[in-house]
């Protein structure tokens, strides 16, 4: 049965985004002082629609946790000796099922905006819930059409076939999602974004009402790549920590539209400026949400996370994108010209030094997108290529240290107009430290271009980051404002991990006999015994290492190569030992002909330093959202006890004066 | 400054940006975009010296040969033809690297006409299947490669 509510919960769902679309753009027909007939059904639909795709995402959670194998989706994806938690994470382990999720995640925004939101003009609205509507109902088709998560096989499979062992592992059960919420919130974004343009509300208050969509979207995509990155680097068992890999683009591509979205954002709703332009930013991010969608999905790009190589499925989210991204375009193009002129502001102000960055960071978007795509560009003339590294690093770095130096010093600026002048102490402070930071890494020895550089900014940045909180009160800074501050603090902290990462790091690659012992950084690694150890579903050799950091108390560490059954596949499960300072990393590899094993150490001074400061990252947008909504909530309150106040006088008033 | 001048001028430093993005993007993917050569490829058209290039084809029957220190390994790389790549690399191999089966390595030419390979694509990679190894039609190594490398289910 489980099945069959979730499908059917799933048409009806499709069925009130229909409902939803007509009534909301029925509403924007209507002259402007007379409510459409249509337009109430407008926000109870998309409520209702929430419910249901919800309903059947929670079906097909279900249909996983007890494996039913009589789902296709499940006999193709999961087995019924795998461990619970991962029966359960499965469900977006495979393609439907992380469509579902999708799909249930925009629904789910959707109304939430429905049922919450108060502050816009009801038609912007409606135009909003109209333009949520047509996107999901895109999704709908997609899933009922050619990717049914609920088809049930003719005959029940004896025994499911089992989940790809690689995403056997908690970093899936937190990472896709986490992604997927963030590029849905997107889709929010350019839903108001969308709706404010076709009503002709750009304006402050509107921006005010994206802000938190768009910060909750940012948040979830930082933690979203940063769990995907720390996943990557001990999942994969090859010490790098991020490979610009075509997936891991797709995720980085909508997160640099929104972190530029975001700054504009607040930029028009704290000043009224850069109408157009965020409304742009608007569209892009939730484009580059549907490509990295398509490109995971679609198969184009081979990769861990390609479930579906499928044509058909490709072709359907590309036409998707197609009809989603060129509509919003149009009506971009149509309207663009009909949004007012904000206000204005100099060369050297807070707002220009925003612009700039936003400039810098839609250019490394460019870089990522052509470098991304190319592949897919040579081959349609026959030519196989791959980009990796050596393109993307120094091209994506040569917009990113300028961005960096700009964001530094945007937040001393003032705002609409400030004279150079004024900073020359902070300036010359940031420059110094850069610099001698620099000269004597450079002095101590011989290191690539890039890491030394990000070494001599890192400083510079997180010193620049604190100083907007010089001469305040700490205790009355605002709390968005310790946002900026912690966010911009943790991008020096990142910074900081990926340069000692790129320079320091020692890596040692050995075969060893038991009982011997190799050196990496400052510890002693000794190969203790080898051993063969099973879990539920795989066999493993197991290494023991005891480690000994300059003579200590050894630890002891056990990385595993490990084969999985269900389906036949090999991991290596490498072992770290953290240290403040950095981590330990090793991996154990085949055994020789005369007995002896491979292993391989690295030390990494820092490199916890990387995702660390991407959760201050992320930590800062928490804040600035917490601000928002206390101010926001206070500003209600006010308001509402005014208007108490002023109904009290006037029923004072009313009352005849009592005589004496 | 006019109201419309401002927004121009936003505009054309935009669009500069990012078409100087583009183009440096575009030079740069024509220097640093990684090609894919058959073994018969690379011997009649060798890529330049320490240019990182990718090399796919089947491992040569016996030419796994193991050096002393336990982790580097020499082999070679065949194709179509009789054209066999030698290919040296230290690291740990891919479990369903033998003899036989299909390869991608990563790396660049040395030298003395040895690819240095940093990295071993092989069916024990899941993740990065070797595209190249698709749709390659008739081709006989590469059949034999994908046959190893991407019919895994």
């Amino acid at each position: 049965m489980t099945a069959e509510i979730g499908l059917a919960a799933l048409w009806l769902a499709a069925a009130l985004a229909v409902l939803q679309m007509v009534s909301g753009f029925a509403g924007l027909r209507a002259p402007a002082d007379a409510a459409h007939p249509l337009a109430i059904y407008t926000r109870p639909a998309a409520i209702v629609q929430a419910c249901l795709a919800v309903l059947a995402f929670f079906m097909l959670l279900r249909a996983f946790a007890v494996t039913d194998l009589s789902l296709k989706l499940v006999a193709a994806n999961s087995h019924s000796m795998k461990p619970f938690i991962y029966k359960v994470t499965g469900t977006w382990g495979n393609h439907e099922g992380s469509m579902l999720l999708w799909v249930g995640v925009l629904a789910a925004s959707g109304g939430l905006l429905a049922r919450f939101e108060r502050r816009l003009p009801e038609r912007t609205i409606g135009a909003t819930l109209a333009v949520q509507g047509f996107v999901a109902l895109g999704f709908y088709a997609f899933l009922l059409l050619s990717s049914n998560p609920f088809e049930r096989l003719p005959v029940p499979a004896a025994e499911g076939s089992g989940l790809n062992p690689l995403l056997q592992d908690i970093g899936l059960a937190v990472h896709p999602p986490t992604l997927y919420a963030g590029y849905v919130g997107l889709s929010v974004a350019f839903s108001l974004a969308m709706g404010a343009l076709l009503t002709r509300e750009v304006n402050p208050s509107f921006a005010r009402v994206m802000r938190p969509w768009v910060l909750g979207a940012w948040v979830l995509l930082t933690l979203g790549i940063t769990a995907g990155s720390y996943w990557a680097y001990y999942e994969l068992g090859w010490g790098g920590w991020w490979f610009w890999d075509p997936v891991e683009n797709a995720s980085l591509m909508p997160w640099l539209a929104a972190t530029a979205l975001m700054h504009s954002v607040s930029v028009l709703a704290a000043r009224d400026a850069l109408r157009t332009w965020t409304i742009m930013l608007g569209v892009l991010a939730f484009s580059m949400s549907m490509l990295g969608t398509f490109l995971v999905r679609s198969g184009v790009l081979t990769s861990v996370h390609a479930f579906a190589v499928d044509p058909e499925r490709g072709a359907f989210i590309l036409a998707l994108l197609a009809i989603n991204i060129g509509g919003a375009f149009t009506v971009f193009a149509l309207r663009a010209g009909a949004v007012a002129e904000g206000k204005r502001f100099a060369a050297v102000s807070r707002e220009s030094a925003l612009v700039f960055n936003n400039v810098m960071l839609s250019a490394i978007l460019a870089i990522v997108l052509l470098g991304t795509l190319y592949p897919l560009l040579t081959e349609a003339f026959d030519v196989r290529v791959s980009v990796g590294p050596p393109y993307f690093n120094p091209a994506a770095a040569m917009f990113a240290i300028p961005m960096l130096l700009v964001m530094a010093v945007g937040p001393l600026l003032r705002w609409r107009e400030d004279k150079p002048a004024r900073l020359q102490f902070e300036l010359a402070l940031l420059a110094s430290v850069a610099i001698a930071v620099i000269a004597l890494i450079a002095v101590l020895g011989d290191f690539p271009l890039l890491p030394l550089l990000g070494l001599g900014l890192a400083p510079a940045l997180a010193l620049a980051a604190v100083l907007p909180l010089r001469g305040r009160r700490l205790a009355r800074v605002p709390v968005a404002t310790w946002g900026m501050v912690i966010a911009h603090f943790g991008i020096a902290v990142s910074l900081f991990g990926m340069a000692c990462e790129g320079a320091f790091t020692e890596e040692r690659l050995a075969a060893v006999a038991p009982g011997g012992t190799e050196q990496v950084g400052d510890f002693a690694v000794t190969l203790d015994s080898v051993a063969p150890v099973a879990g539920p579903n795989w066999t493993a050799i197991e290494a023991t290492l005891s480690v000994s950091e300059d003579g200590g108390p050894p630890v002891i560490l056990t990385p595993q190569a490990r084969t999985f059954w269900s389906p036949p596949q090999s991991t290596s499960e490498s072992a770290l030992l953290t240290r403040w300072n950095g981590q330990l990393y090793a991996v154990i590899g085949n055994q020789t002909e005369d007995g002896r094993w491979q292993v391989r150490l690295w030390w990494k001074p820092f490199v916890t330093f990387i995702w660390l400061g991407g959760m201050l990252v992320a930590l800062g947008g928490v804040l600035a959202i917490a601000g928002r909504v206390r101010v926001d909530l206070r500003r209600r309150m006010a308001a509402q006890k005014g208007a108490e106040r002023r109904a009290d006088l006037e029923a004072l008033g009313a009352q005849p004066v009592p005589a004496e | 400054m006019k109201a419309k001048h401002q927004r121009l001028v936003l505009v054309v430093i935009a669009v500069a940006a990012i078409i100087g993005a583009g183009l440096l993007a575009a030079w740069a993917l024509r220097n640093q975009a990684n090609y894919f050569y058959l073994p018969e490829q690379m011997a009649a058209t060798p890529p330049a010296v320490g240019q990182a290039v990718r090399l796919g084809g089947m491992v040569k029957p016996g030419s796994i040969v193991t050096e002393r220190d336990g982790v580097t390994v020499n082999f070679m790389v065949t194709g179509n033809s009789a054209d066999a790549i030698p290919v040296r690399y230290s690291g740990i191999l891919p479990d369903l690297f033998v003899e036989g089966s299909g390869v991608v390595a990563e790396g660049s030419l040395s030298p003395d006409g040895v690819f240095i390979a940093t990295n071993l694509l092989a069916k024990h990679d899941e993740n990065y299947v070797p595209r190249e190894m698709e749709g390659m039609g008739t081709e006989k190594a590469a059949k034999m490669a994908a046959d190893t490398t991407v019919g895994l289910k």
